[in-house]
C-alpha cells in the first residue's frame, strides 16, 4: 500500500519579507492533492502572488514549511512551471524558440526532441502557423497561449498560474479558460490559478481559496462541485450562478475579516 | 525600398541647395577665397589632393574605429560589473557621469604628454570620448530587465551564465546600441581632437585634425574647407554604418528599429 502524499502541503506558512514589520501571509494550512484545480482569489495585496512564488521556492518562508510533492520548493522546480500574469515571452526569439526556451536552460532534451515537443505544442494551442513569428507580432491572447505551451514544454505535474488572463477581454478570456480545461483533461497536471475574477475561479476550480487580507490567511475553502469537462453550458447553468453569488459573498466578507 | 530611396533624394537635394546657398553667398557679397573659397574650388582642390586628404581620412579612420572598438569591449566589461553589484554601482556610477561632464578636451593634452603623439595616444582619446555613453547606457540594460523574466529563467534552473547570455545581455543589446550611435560621432570629434592636440609635433603624413592645422598654418583655406567636409562625410559614414548593422541585428524584434525600417 503506497501512502498518497499530497502534491502541495503548506504547514503553519508565514512570510514577512526584510525590512517590512507586518507579515504578508501567516498561518496558511492547506493540502492540495494531485489532480485538483485549486483557485485562490482574495483582496489585492493579500499575497496572493506570494504564496505562489513560495510554492516555486522563488522565495523563502519565514517560518513553516511547504512540500511539493513530499520534496522543498526548490528541489521540485523541475516537475514545476510557472506562469505569469503578462506573458513574459523573449521580444527577441521567434514563438518556437519562446516555448522551447524552458528545455534549452535545463538540457534535459537533446535539441531534435526538442523541436518535436515544441511543434506539438504549438499545434495543442493552436499556433503552428506562426512558428516563426516574433513576440511583437501576437496578439495578447496568442502571447498567451505561447507562454503556456512554454510551461508545458517540460512537462510539469504542477502548474502555478498568477492571473495569466488578466490583460485578456471577457471573450477571450473565456475561450482560453475552456481551452485550458481541455488541456488539462489531456495533460492531468494539478494546477494552482490566482485571479481576481470570481466566475473564472468557478468555472475552472475544483476547489476556491478566499484570502483575507493583513495578513493573509485563508477564510474559506469551497468545494465547486460541478461535473468536468465544463462547457458554455456550465457558465449558463443555475449551480453555477448560484457558486458564484456564494463565492462573491464569501469574497466581500473576507475583506472585512 | 522607395521610402529609402525618397530619403536619400532628399538629403541629395537638401546637400545640393546648401552648395548653391554657398556659391551665392560668395558671389554676392564677395567674400575673398582666402576666408569663404566658394564652391567649386574646394572640389577642384579636392580632386587634386585626393591622394593626400585620403590618407588622412584613413589614419583618422583607424584612430575613431579603434577607440571606437576598445570603448565597446571595455565600457560592456565595466558595465557588466556595475550590473553585477549595486554596491559598486553605486560607488563608481557618478565618475562615469563626472567623465561626461569634465570639459573632456582638457585631458586631450594630458595624454599626449604622458605617452608622447601618434596613433596610439589619439585612439587613446577617442575610447575616453566615447567610453561614458557606453558604461551608461549599457548598465542601464543590463540593470533594466524584467524581474519576472529573472525568475522565469530560475524556475527553470538556469545558471547565472545562461541568464546573462540569453536574457541580460540580449536585452541591453538595443541600449549598448543607442549608446554606440552617439559614440560613433564622438568617435571622430575625438580623433580630430587629439589630432589637433598631437598636430605640430607629428612627423610626416597626420590624420585629418593634423592635415587642418598644416592647412591653417600654410593659408589654404579651400583645402581647409575640404578636410572639414571630409571629416563630416565620416562622422556621417560611421552613423549610418552603426544604424545599419543595430537594424540588422534589431529589426526583427525591437520596436524602435523596426520603425525605423518602416514596417
Ligand atoms: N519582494 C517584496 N518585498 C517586500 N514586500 C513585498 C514584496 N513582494 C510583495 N510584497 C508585499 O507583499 C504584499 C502582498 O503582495 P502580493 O503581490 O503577494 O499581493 P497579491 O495578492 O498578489 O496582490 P495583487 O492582487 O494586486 O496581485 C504587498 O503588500 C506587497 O507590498
Ligand atoms: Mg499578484
Amino acid at each position: 500500500m503506497t501512502v498518497t502524499v499530497p502534491e502541495v502541503l503548506f504547514r503553519a506558512v508565514s512570510k514577512r519579507f526584510t525590512g517590512s514589520s507586518a507579515p504578508v501571509l501567516e498561518g496558511i494550512d492547506l493540502s492540495i492533492e494531485r489532480g485538483e484545480f485549486v483557485s485562490i482569489i482574495g483582496p489585492s495585496g493579500c499575497g496572493k502572488s506570494t504564496l505562489l512564488k513560495l510554492v516555486a521556492g522563488l522565495a523563502p518562508c519565514t517560518s513553516g514549511e511547504i512540500a511539493v510533492n513530499g520534496m522543498t520548493p526548490e528541489n521540485a522546480r523541475e516537475v514545476v512551471s510557472f506562469v505569469f500574469q503578462d506573458a513574459t515571452l523573449l521580444p527577441w526569439r521567434t514563438v518556437e524558440k519562446n516555448v522551447s526556451l524552458a528545455l534549452e536552460l535545463e538540457r534535459s532534451q537533446p535539441p531534435p526532441e526538442r523541436r518535436q515537443i515544441t511543434q506539438k505544442l504549438l499545434e495543442l494551442v493552436g499556433l503552428s502557423h506562426v512558428a516563426k513569428h516574433y513576440p511583437r507580432q501576437l496578439s495578447g491572447g496568442m502571447k498567451m497561449r505561447v507562454s503556456i505551451a512554454r510551461a508545458l514544454a517540460t512537462r510539469p505535474r504542477l502548474l502555478l498560474m498568477d492571473e495569466p488572463f488578466a490583460a485578456l477581454d471577457e471573450m477571450t478570456r473565456d475561450r482560453m479558460n475552456e481551452e485550458l480545461l481541455r488541456l488539462r483533461e489531456e495533460q492531468n497536471w494539478t494546477v494552482l490559478f490566482v485571479t481576481h475574477s470570481v466566475a473564472e475561479a468557478v468555472f475552472l476550480s475544483s476547489k476556491v481559496i478566499v484570502l483575507a487580507p493583513h495578513p493573509g490567511r485563508v477564510a474559506h475553502v469551497l468545494d465547486v462541485d460541478l461535473p468536468y469537462p465544463r462547457t458554455e453550458a456550465t457558465r449558463e447553468s443555475q449551480e453555477f450562478d448560484d457558486l458564484v453569488n456564494r463565492t462573491s459573498r464569501l469574497l466581500r466578507e473576507a475583506h472585512r475579516l | 525600398m522607395k521610402q529609402r530611396l525618397m530619403l536619400v533624394l532628399n538629403a541629395a537635394i537638401v546637400f545640393a541647395v546648401l552648395v548653391l546657398v554657398w556659391w551665392a553667398i560668395v558671389r554676392v557679397f564677395k567674400v575673398p577665397p582666402y576666408m569663404v573659397p566658394p564652391p567649386m574650388q574646394v572640389a577642384k582642390i579636392a580632386v587634386a589632393r585626393f591622394p593626400e586628404l585620403w590618407a588622412s581620412l584613413l589614419i583618422t579612420t583607424e584612430e575613431a574605429v579603434g577607440g571606437l572598438f576598445a570603448s565597446i569591449v571595455i565600457g560592456v566589461l565595466v558595465a557588466l560589473i556595475f550590473a553585477r553589484s549595486p554596491w559598486i554601482r553605486r560607488t563608481f556610477f557618478p565618475y562615469t557621469i563626472l567623465l561626461q561632464t569634465v570639459p573632456i578636451m582638457a585631458i586631450a593634452p594630458l595624454i599626449i604628454m604622458w605617452i608622447g603623439p601618434g596613433l596610439s595616444s589619439v585612439t587613446l582619446i577617442a575610447f575616453i570620448f566615447c567610453l561614458a555613453s557606453i558604461i551608461a547606457n549599457t548598465t542601464q540594460g543590463l540593470i533594466s530587465v524584467d524581474e519576472n523574466l529573472v525568475q522565469l529563467f530560475l524556475m527553470h534552473n538556469a545558471s547565472q551564465a545562461q541568464i546573462l547570455g540569453r536574457l541580460r545581455l540580449p536585452h541591453s543589446l538595443p541600449y549598448l546600441f543607442v549608446g554606440i550611435r552617439i559614440s560613433s560621432g564622438i568617435a571622430v570629434i575625438g580623433a580630430i581632437t587629439g589630432e589637433l592636440f598631437a598636430g605640430s609635433s607629428q612627423v610626416g603624413q597626420g590624420g585629418v585634425g593634423y592635415s587642418i592645422l598644416y592647412a591653417m598654418a600654410q593659408l589654404q583655406t579651400a583645402y581647409l574647407f575640404a578636410l572639414v567636409m571630409a571629416a563630416t562625410a565620416l562622422g556621417f559614414t560611421f552613423f549610418f554604418l552603426v544604424m545599419f548593422f543595430e537594424w540588422l541585428l534589431l529589426h526583427n524584434w525591437h520596436e524602435s528599429a523596426a520603425r525605423q525600417s518602416g514596417s
